[in-house]
C-alpha cells in the first residue's frame, strides 16, 4: 500500500456542509418578498432601479478583485449588498444613481477597507449615505401610492407634524417611501426566516426596535408608527445584523443593538431630518469594534486575579 | 430521559457504525513495536536488551521521574531491535521491537483485594503504568495523588465518548460493567472518594441502562449528546455543576476524572496483577470490516488494518483517535499506543477550501470554553502573540468545535494551535 499521498493536516478532520452560499442564498430568499412588493407598489423604475444596482455592486466587486489582485469570484455577498441598496433607494432616482452608489459602497467602503470581513461599514448604507450627501434633492424626491408625487409619512410628520397613513396601510407598506422598505409585514416575515435559521442574531432587531419604542413611548411619541414608518424594519433585521459591522459577542450586539435605536430616536425627533437608520447604524458599525472590546468573552473558569493579594 | 449538560458545545453526526459490534480479541500479532513513551510525561529507561527474552507483563521500561508511567511487553517473545521508531504523535520514540512466540502465560487472580490498603494500590497502579485511556494518556497514578491539602471527594469515569465513529468506551461499557465498577471503587479508595459517578451520553442508552445495573453505590449519570461532552471541565460541570479554575486541575475542585477504559485497566491491574498491555481500539471508516478490536499495545496499525479487512481504497488520511482530536498519521506503520482509542480512516478527506471570515460568530456561539476562537486566530495568524493571549489563547483544550462549524473552513485550530505554542516558548507574556 502506497502511503505517501497520506494528508496530515491537524485536527478536526472533518467539518460541518453548510457553507457561506446557504447564508448568502437564504438572505436572498428573505428579502425577495419585500423587493416584489416595491415592484408592485411602485412600477417597473422600482424593478429597474434594484437590478441596475445589483449588476453594478457585483460589477464593481469584480473590478476591485481584479485591481487587488485577488482571484476573481462571484459570490453572493455583492448581490445581496446590491440589492439592499436598491431597496433603501427612492423609486424616483435617476438609474445612474445606483450605478454610482454601489461603486462607492462595493469599491471605497468594502474593498478598500479588505474586501470580504473587513468591512467594518455596511456597504449598502454606506451608498446611500453618500447619494444623500452629494444628491440630497435627488434621494427625497419621493413618489406616492397613486403616482404622482408625495413626501413619506416620517417626512409629512417631520415638516407638517401630521401621520398621513395608519397603522394597518404601514404594516401592509401601502405607504410612499424607499423600494423595498415600505412593507413591514414581508419584511418581518424575511426577518423572522432569517431568525429562525439562524442566520441572524435574533439579539441585533430586538434591540433596536426594542429600545427604539421604548424611548419613543418614553418621550410622548408613537412607537408603533415610529416603527412600521421608514426603514426601521429593514434596518434593523437586515442591515444591522450584517455581520461585519457588529460585535461577536452577544451581549455587545445587544448594546450594538440599543445604540441603534437611540441614535435612531436621536435623529429623528432632533435633527434636521425626518429619517435616521442609514446614519445609526453607520455610526454603531464605526463603535463596533470598541463594543466587541468592551464586551470580551471570559472563558469558563475565569478567576479574577486579585493584583494587590 | 433526563440529561444533564454544559454550555454551549454542538451537535455532531454520530457515525458510530460500530456500536453494535462486541470486542473481538485478535490474537497475539508476530512482531510488536512498544515505544518508551506511551504517556504524558519523561521518557521510560529501557531495562531490557537486544537479545533478552521477555514475558508477557514483563516491564521493559522504567519510570523516570513523577509524571512518567512504566512500559511492559505486551506478548512473549525476544527482543529483536531496540531502536526509534515513528510514533502516533509524530515524533521518533525509542521503542523495543519484540518477535512473540506465542507462548503467553495467563495472569493470577488476586482474591484478597478487599483487604489492599490505598497506599499498595496506588503502588499497583503507577506499577501497571497505567495512563489515561481516552486519549490524553496522564499518568494515572500522578492524577490520583494530589498535594497536600487538597481533597478528592468525587470521581468521575468518563463515558461520554463524544467523539464521532469511536464505540470503545461503548462497547467496554455493555461487555466489561461490573470490572468498570470494581475498577472505580478503588479508585475512590485510592483517594478516599464519597462519591463515583459515571457519565454516559444519552445516545448511547444500552450503556446506561447495564452500567446501572451493575453499578451498586455509584452513579450513572445520563448526558446530553453534545460535543465535547467528554472533556474532563464539560463533564465536572455537567455532572457535579462545578467549575474548574482557568488553568487549574479537576483536583483543584475536588474531582478527578478518569475514562472509563482506564478503571477497566485499573481492575485488571489489582485483580489480576495485569499491567496495562492491551486495548479496546475501535477500527473504523473506510476499512472492510469495522470493528471493535483488543489489541497489544505495539501491534501495528497496519497489521491491525489487516485484521479488519485491510483498507477499502486508498486512504487519503489515516488517524489515530476520533475525527475531531485524533492524530493524523504520515504511515501505517506505527504501533498501537495505551492512548489510542480508535483507527479511523478516511478515502475522502480532501481539504476544503478556506475562504475569508465573514465574522458570523458561529465559533464563539459554540466554544465550549467561551473563548473567541476567530479572535485568537486572527492573532496567532498575525504574530501578535500577546493579543492572542489577552483573548486567553491558553485555555483552548484544541476540542475543534470551532473549525468544524465555520462556513469559511478557516483553520481556526491551527492557529490557535500556533499561538499557544509561542505562548509556551515564550513563557506568559
Amino acid at each position: 500500500m502506497k502511503m505517501e499521498n497520506l494528508n496530515v493536516s491537524g485536527s478536526p478532520h472533518i467539518f460541518e456542509k453548510t457553507s457561506k452560499k446557504r447564508i448568502m442564498l437564504f438572505m436572498l430568499l428573505a428579502l425577495l418578498p419585500a423587493a416584489g412588493y416595491g415592484v408592485f407598489l411602485f412600477g417597473v423604475k422600482a424593478l429597474l432601479v434594484m437590478i441596475v444596482s445589483i449588476v453594478s455592486a457585483v460589477l464593481t466587486q469584480i473590478l476591485m478583485q481584479v485591481l487587488v489582485k485577488r482571484k476573481v469570484k462571484v459570490d453572493g455577498s455583492a448581490v445581496i449588498t446590491g440589492l439592499l441598496l436598491g431597496m433603501i433607494l427612492p423609486p424616483t432616482v435617476p438609474l445612474w444613481m445606483p450605478v454610482v452608489g454601489a461603486f462607492f459602497g462595493m469599491a471605497i467602503v468594502k474593498w478598500a477597507f479588505g474586501g470580504f470581513g473587513y468591512a467594518m461599514f455596511n456597504p449598502a448604507l454606506a451608498g446611500r449615505a453618500f447619494l444623500m450627501a452629494a444628491w440630497p434633492a435627488l434621494m427625497t424626491l419621493w413618489v406616492g401610492i397613486d403616482g404622482v408625487t408625495g413626501a413619506t409619512p416620517l417626512g409629512t410628520l417631520k415638516v407638517n407634524g401630521i401621520k398621513t397613513a395608519g397603522y394597518f396601510e404601514l404594516f401592509m407598506g401601502n405607504v410612499s417611501g424607499s423600494v423595498g422598505e415600505t412593507s413591514a409585514l414581508l419584511l418581518l416575515i424575511g426577518g423572522l426566516f432569517l431568525m429562525v435559521t439562524k442566520v441572524i442574531d435574533w439579539r441585533v432587531p430586538l434591540a433596536y426596535i426594542g429600545s427604539l419604542s421604548l424611548l419613543m413611548f418614553v418621550l410622548g411619541k408613537d412607537p408603533v408608527f415610529h416603527v412600521l414608518a421608514g426603514g426601521v424594519v429593514l434596518g434593523a433585521f437586515f442591515m444591522a445584523t450584517g455581520y461585519e459591522g457588529m460585535p461577536l459577542t452577544k451581549k455587545g450586539r445587544v448594546i450594538f443593538g440599543v445604540g441603534c435605536g437611540l441614535l435612531t430616536v436621536i435623529i429623528r425627533l432632533y435633527s434636521g431630518m425626518p429619517e435616521g437608520v442609514t446614519y445609526a447604524i453607520l455610526l454603531m458599525n464605526g463603535f463596533s469594534p470598541l463594543i466587541e472590546r468592551w464586551t470580551r468573552l471570559k472563558p469558563l473558569g475565569f478567576v479574577k486575579v486579585n493584583k494587590n493579594g | 430521559m433526563a440529561t444533564v449538560s454544559f454550555r454551549k458545545g454542538f451537535v455532531l453526526p454520530h457515525r458510530k457504525f460500530t456500536k453494535k459490534d462486541n470486542i473481538e480479541a485478535l490474537g497475539v500479532p508476530k512482531k510488536v513495536v512498544i515505544p518508551l513513551q506511551q504517556h504524558i510525561g519523561k521518557e521510560c529507561k529501557p531495562v531490557v536488551k537486544v537479545g533478552y527474552n521477555v514475558k508477557v507483563g514483563q516491564k521493559i521500561g522504567e519510570s523516570e521521574g513523577f509524571v512518567s508511567a512504566s512500559v511492559h511487553s505486551s506478548v512473549s517473545g525476544r527482543v529483536v531491535e531496540v531502536k526509534e521508531w515513528l510514533h502516533p504523535l509524530g515524533k521518533k520514540v525509542l521503542s523495543v521491537v519484540i518477535e512473540a512466540n506465542g507462548k503467553d502465560d495467563g495472569f493470577k487472580e488476586n482474591k484478597n483485594v478487599e483487604k489492599l490498603s490505598r497506599e499498595k494500590l496506588l503502588k499497583i497502579i503507577k506499577e501497571a503504568g497505567i495512563v489515561g485511556m481516552g486519549g490524553a494518556t496522564f499518568p494515572t497514578h500522578v492524577k490520583l495523588s494530589p498535594p497536600k491539602g487538597k481533597k478528592i471527594d468525587t470521581i468521575i469515569l468518563n463515558g461520554g465518548e463524544c467523539e464521532p465513529y469511536l464505540t470503545t468506551d461503548h462497547r467496554l461499557m455493555m461487555e466489561f460493567s461490573s470490572e468498570i465498577v470494581k475498577g472505580l471503587k478503588v479508585l475512590m479508595k485510592v483517594v478516599g472518594a464519597k462519591k463515583g459517578f459515571i457519565g454516559i451520553e444519552n445516545d448511547k442508552k444500552d450503556a446506561i441502562d447495564v452500567m446501572r445495573k451493575a453499578g451498586n453505590g455509584v452513579e450513572v449519570v445520563a448526558l446530553k449528546t453534545k460535543y465535547p461532552q467528554g472533556a474532563e471541565k464539560m463533564l465536572i460541570k455537567a455532572i457535579v455543576n462545578r467549575v474548574v479554575p482557568l488553568g487549574g486541575l479537576p483536583m483543584d475542585v475536588g474531582v478527578v476524572v478518569n475514562n472509563v477504559g482506564t478503571a477497566k485497566a485499573v481492575h485488571d491491574a489489582v485483580y489480576f496483577g495485569k499491567p496495562l498491555i492491551e486495548r479496546v481500539v475501535t477500527v473504523t471508516g473506510d476499512v472492510n470490516e469495522p470493528k471493535n478490536v483488543m489489541v497489544k499495545v505495539g501491534m501495528l496499525a497496519k497489521d491491525v488494518v489487516k485484521e479488519c479487512g485491510g483498507y477499502k481504497g486508498t486512504p487519503k488520511k489515516i488517524i489515530m483517535g476520533g475525527p475531531m482530536m485524533g492524530i493524523a498519521q504520515s504511515s501505517d506503520n506505527v504501533p498501537v499506543i495505551k492512548g489510542t482509542s480508535g483507527i479511523l480512516v478516511l478515502d475522502d478527506a480532501e481539504e476544503p477550501e478556506e475562504r475569508e471570515c465573514i465574522r458570523c460568530g458561529k465559533c464563539v456561539d459554540y466554544c465550549p470554553m467561551n473563548l473567541m476562537p476567530v479572535t485568537i486566530a486572527k492573532f496567532g495568524r498575525a504574530d501578535r502573540i500577546k493579543q492572542a493571549e489577552e483573548y486567553y489563547a491558553s485555555a483552548c483544550f484544541e476540542c475543534g468545535v470551532c473549525a468544524y462549524v465555520c462556513p469559511s473552513k478557516i483553520p481556526l485550530v491551527k492557529w490557535i494551535r500556533y499561538a499557544k505554542g509561542k505562548i509556551n516558548e515564550n513563557g506568559k507574556p
